[in-house]
């Protein structure tokens, strides 16, 4: 099974040196062959005793992660859905991309997807699920913006990056707390250990984390702005990802995860009203498009949000009729959109208020269309498999369980009337789609290029699909043991059995479909009349303008933040370093209660020393209140004597000698370099920024003074020196003991302190030596 | 043109001169057993050469010291790496010293360190280091 996933990633390396033949032999019927032969392979599968099938092989087993494929009845619907639907929309392509576009790009694109979407269904590891999910969000991004050149191309695909990759990481912060959980990185294990995970304290977290991922990818309100935008690809992509299969991908980690989290009340809660919301707002704000892709998009979104409401019910017909509807949408959705990009390519249009009467022009295409949206609107008729779904739709909401809680008990009660209110905008929106396009008025001089109906190679692909509509609708139960069951069984965690039935007699979920028409009907025959209401809602607040807020406001936030802090003046960074080590360091001493001062062993002092520090002092704050600058290098020049005076008085002779010596030389490059440079220190500083540098100095340097004060009074280890002392002659041969720590037994510090010396003057050769001229490079 | 007369310095810079270079030298020798070394060594010839330069302008030094300072930096740290790595030749650990005493003619019984030879290294290096920068730093217009 490896092979069968990543065939498309391994081919679609051959791709670019394929499409270089493009002008013979389009890209498309080579990459063609790819997705049917992974259709070939995974439809022997299908059949009542199919059982599921694992295979392993090792990536990174320390960390646990390896490519372990699971297939069962969910993961194989999944997979037939991406390479079938693949296969198709590959052949749609072929006619509906010119040679003259860059193929080679797009197919190492689409395959990239399909292998990623392969992958994600398949993996029954999560850290490889997740590798693969973002594998599809990456490729997505690249497939929206295929026409990079176009302004709006690049804004939908930036848009769907930043929140599907926002909900990606969230997710993979979803499954590191799972696999801390439970120790395995396996779904399946997991799955079987679901107590554990249940009885965590982070299972929450977990579930929440995780929601987000699902959420976002499957354009659930309210992150379901990015599928409108996605739009600007092309067609075939907008039938492959935005409607078969990527935005699948949020339901497939639900119904994978429901086995374990179906329990729980929060889960139904959420993903049910998740899913609810999305399906009134969606189907509601699809009224309101011009665009025959936008109606779509939103239709996917409303469509997504039903199915998602179904697999938060929880119950076994719930999960049968939720798998169910994704077959389902994924057939006439998939048919629609090629439709619709017939429509667009035929007429250079797909504004719906430019279109209209195409159903002479385009008889074919008029003839899908209709399959395609009554199957959506769910119309009671038995050829049409959308109508099943939503029939068991509704009996599930009819059917869900009492609620523990009172937000469950009320949703349950109020859940029947949203999916009601839902179907009918679905209708409207459906036959709005139809109409719209197919029938009513002739304009044909507004459109761009005169009407005629597509090539017979575009008009295969939704062909099939539609076909698969009515073979569905007429024999759904030919489907159902074979194929559907298993992937209920695998979402609800138990057997499932149902029977798809289009009579059920006068039910009250029928008369829910019943009401939905007559009311349907009704809301699109006066729809010019009843439009008014979308100024009040959503009128100008739509989460687009949210998110666009966000964005711009993050920018120019964290803009302002920047230049808040980052002002190119050294001063203030050496303030704010300063500032920044005083608090951490003084807070850290108070925590561990640090500072002590211990007057134990303190060697008496003398009246030398204090003559010396008292000159060392005076010539210090001389420094800071010297004008001149030479003055103020020559001040500092007393206090580097008087430190290499206590260091005689503190006998150490080395030193001394070393400090007198160093202290007159760079005295005297000071002299040498500040004797050319303008007197700095004439610049007045306001008050405020004096009063800060003060407080901050005296501050670090009462902190550094108490520290060392601290740190003799805490004498905690004896010392080393002894050691030196004694050895010295003995080892180092020599009495000095300085001039043997540093040349013998330490002398690797000393190699490289006079390496740091050669460098220095190498550097300052060259800074001086080497002058760029004005205008050089 | 005014012509400063620098007689006295002169004079005086070459005696001093010699002075501080013998110092040095003796700090350099003698820093393995009483105060001096590499270090302060080099500080100290530089000090004499500086001196030279204030009172002879760099004219008159190039004549009598043709030496380019810049290639005592990695001559200095050529003989202290040599030093670390020629303690493998005895199969020890890079940078271990000995010493023993020898008998020299003149000079009698003396003790000699490998860690004088190290100290050598030091002091080439911080006397190239010195100078150069002094005198790049002096002679740029």
């Amino acid at each position: 099974m490896l092979y069968i996933v990543l065939i498309p990633l391994l081919l679609s390396c051959i791709i670019p040196f394929i499409s270089k033949i493009k002008h013979k032999l389009h890209t498309g019927l080579f990459v063609f062959l790819i997705p049917t032969v992974i259709f070939i392979y995974f439809i022997r599968f299908v059949g009542t005793e199919f059982e599921p099938v694992r295979q392993s092989y090792n990536w990174i087993p320390s960390l646990g992660i390896n490519f372990d494929f699971y297939l069962d009845g969910l993961s194989l619907l999944f997979a037939l859905l991406i390479s079938g639907i693949g296969a198709l929309v590959v052949l749609y392509s072929i006619y509906y991309l010119d040679k003259g576009e860059r193929l080679g790009h797009f197919y190492v694109y689409l395959l990239m997807f399909m292998s990623a979407m392969l992958g994600v269904v398949l993996s029954d590891n999560i850290f490889v699920l997740y590798t693969f999910w973002e594998l599809t969000s990456i490729s997505s991004f690249l497939l929206i913006g295929y026409w990079h050149f176009k302004e709006k191309s690049r804004y939908g695909a930036l848009k769907s990056m930043l929140i599907t990759i926002f909900g990606g990481l969230s997710m993979f912060g979803g499954f590191i707390l799972l696999s801390v959980m439970t120790g395995t990185t396996s779904i399946q294990v997991m799955i079987q250990n679901a107590e554990v995970i249940m009885n965590s304290p982070y299972m929450p977290l977990a579930l929440g984390f995780m929601l987000i991922g699902a959420f976002t990818k499957s354009a659930q309100f309210p992150f379901h702005i990015w599928l409108p935008d996605a739009m600007e690809a092309p067609t075939p992509v907008s039938a492959y990802l935005h409607s078969a299969t990527m935005v699948k991908a949020g339901l497939f980690l639900v119904a994978r995860f429901s086995p374990i989290f179906a329990d729980y009340e929060w889960f139904f809660i959420i993903v049910s009203v998740a899913g609810i919301v999305t399906l009134c707002w969606g189907s509601y704000m699809a009224v309101h498009q011009t665009d025959l892709k936008a109606i779509l998009a939103f239709s996917t979104i409303s469509q997504l949000g039903m199915i998602m409401a179904m697999l938060g019910f929880g119950t076994e017909a719930a999960a049968f009729a939720a798998v169910f509807h994704i077959l389902c949408h994924a057939t006439f959705k998939g048919s629609l959109f090629m439709v619709a990009g017939i429509v667009d390519h035929e007429t250079g249009t797909r504004d719906i208020r430019k279109l209209g009467g195409l159903m002479t022009f385009m008889p074919m295409s008029a003839a899908l269309a209709l399959f395609g949206t009554f199957s959506m609107a769910g119309i009671p008729l038995p050829f049409l498999n959308g109508f099943y779904s939503k029939e068991m739709f509704f009996q599930s909401t009819l059917d869900l369980p009492a609620g523990a809680n009172v937000v469950a008990t009320f949703l349950v009660d109020i859940i029947p009337y949203l999916a009601v209110f839902g179907s009918i905008f679905t209708f409207v929106y459906s036959l709005y789609f139809l109409f719209g396009t197919f029938a009513g008025k002739k304009q044909v001089d507004q459109l761009p290029k005169h009407p005629h109906e597509a090539p017979i190679g575009m008009l295969l692909s939704p062909f099939i699909l539609v076909l698969g509509v009515i073979l569905i609708g007429l024999f759904p139960n030919a489907f159902n043991g074979t194929f559907i069951a298993h992937a209920a069984e695998a979402v609800a965690g138990s057997a499932v059995v149902e029977n798809i039935k289009f009579w059920h007699g006068l039910s009250p979920a029928f008369q829910m479909s019943l009401a939905v028409v007559a009311i349907g009907t009704i809301l699109v025959s006066t729809r010019r009349k009843w439009s008014k209401v979308y100024t009040f809602v959503p009128g100008g607040r739509s989460i687009n303008n949210i998110y666009d807020a966000i964005i711009s406001k993050l920018d120019s936030w964290s803009r302002r933040i920047t230049t808040f802090y980052m002002t190119g003046s050294l001063r203030l960074y050496m303030a704010i370093i300063l500032s920044t080590i005083m608090l951490v360091t003084l807070s850290f001493m108070l925590v561990t209660d640090g500072f002590t001062i211990n007057s134990n062993d303190l060697a008496p002092v003398r009246l030398t020393e204090i003559a010396v520090v008292l000159v060392i002092i005076a010539a210090a704050i001389g420094t800071i209140f010297a004008r001149q600058n030479l003055a103020a290098i020559l001040i500092v020049g007393v206090v580097g004597y008087g430190v290499s005076l206590l260091f005689v008085i503190y006998r150490a002779p080395d030193l001394a000698l070393t400090q007198l010596v160093v202290e007159t030389v760079s005295v005297a490059l000071f002299l040498l370099c500040f004797y050319h440079l303008p007197n700095l220190r004439n610049k007045k500083d306001s008050t405020g920024t004096r009063l800060t540098n003060g407080i901050v100095s005296i501050g670090f340097g009462t902190l550094m003074t108490l520290i060392g004060i601290s740190a003799h009074s805490s004498d905690w280890f004896g010392t080393i020196s002894d050691y030196f002392l004694k050895t010295s002659h003995s080892l180092g041969g020599g009495d000095n003991v300085v001039n043997v720590i540093l040349v013998d037994m330490r002398g690797l510090d000393t190699l490289f302190e006079i390496t740091v010396l050669g460098i220095a003057a190498l550097a300052i050769y060259s800074l001086i030596k080497i002058k760029i001229k004005k205008g050089t490079k | 043109m005014y012509k400063p007369n620098d007689l006295i310095l002169r004079t005086t810079t070459s005696l001093i001169a010699f002075i501080l270079l013998g110092f040095s030298i003796y700090l350099l020798l003698a820093g393995h057993n009483a105060p001096g070394g590499g270090f302060i060594g080099g500080l100290m010839t530089s000090a004499a050469i500086v001196l030279m330069y204030m009172a002879y302008g760099s004219a008159v030094l190039e004549k009598v010291l043709p030496i380019n300072y810049r290639l005592l930096i990695p001559t200095g740290l050529l003989i202290a790496v040599g030093t670390g790595l020629a303690s493998f030749i005895f199969g020890e650990a890079f940078l271990s010293h000995t010493y023993g005493y020898f008998h020299v003619p003149v000079f009698g019984e003396l003790e000699l360190a490998t860690a004088m030879l190290f100290d050598f290294g030091v002091y080439f290096t911080v006397l190239g280091v010195t100078i150069s920068i002094i005198l790049s730093i002096a002679n740029d217009h």
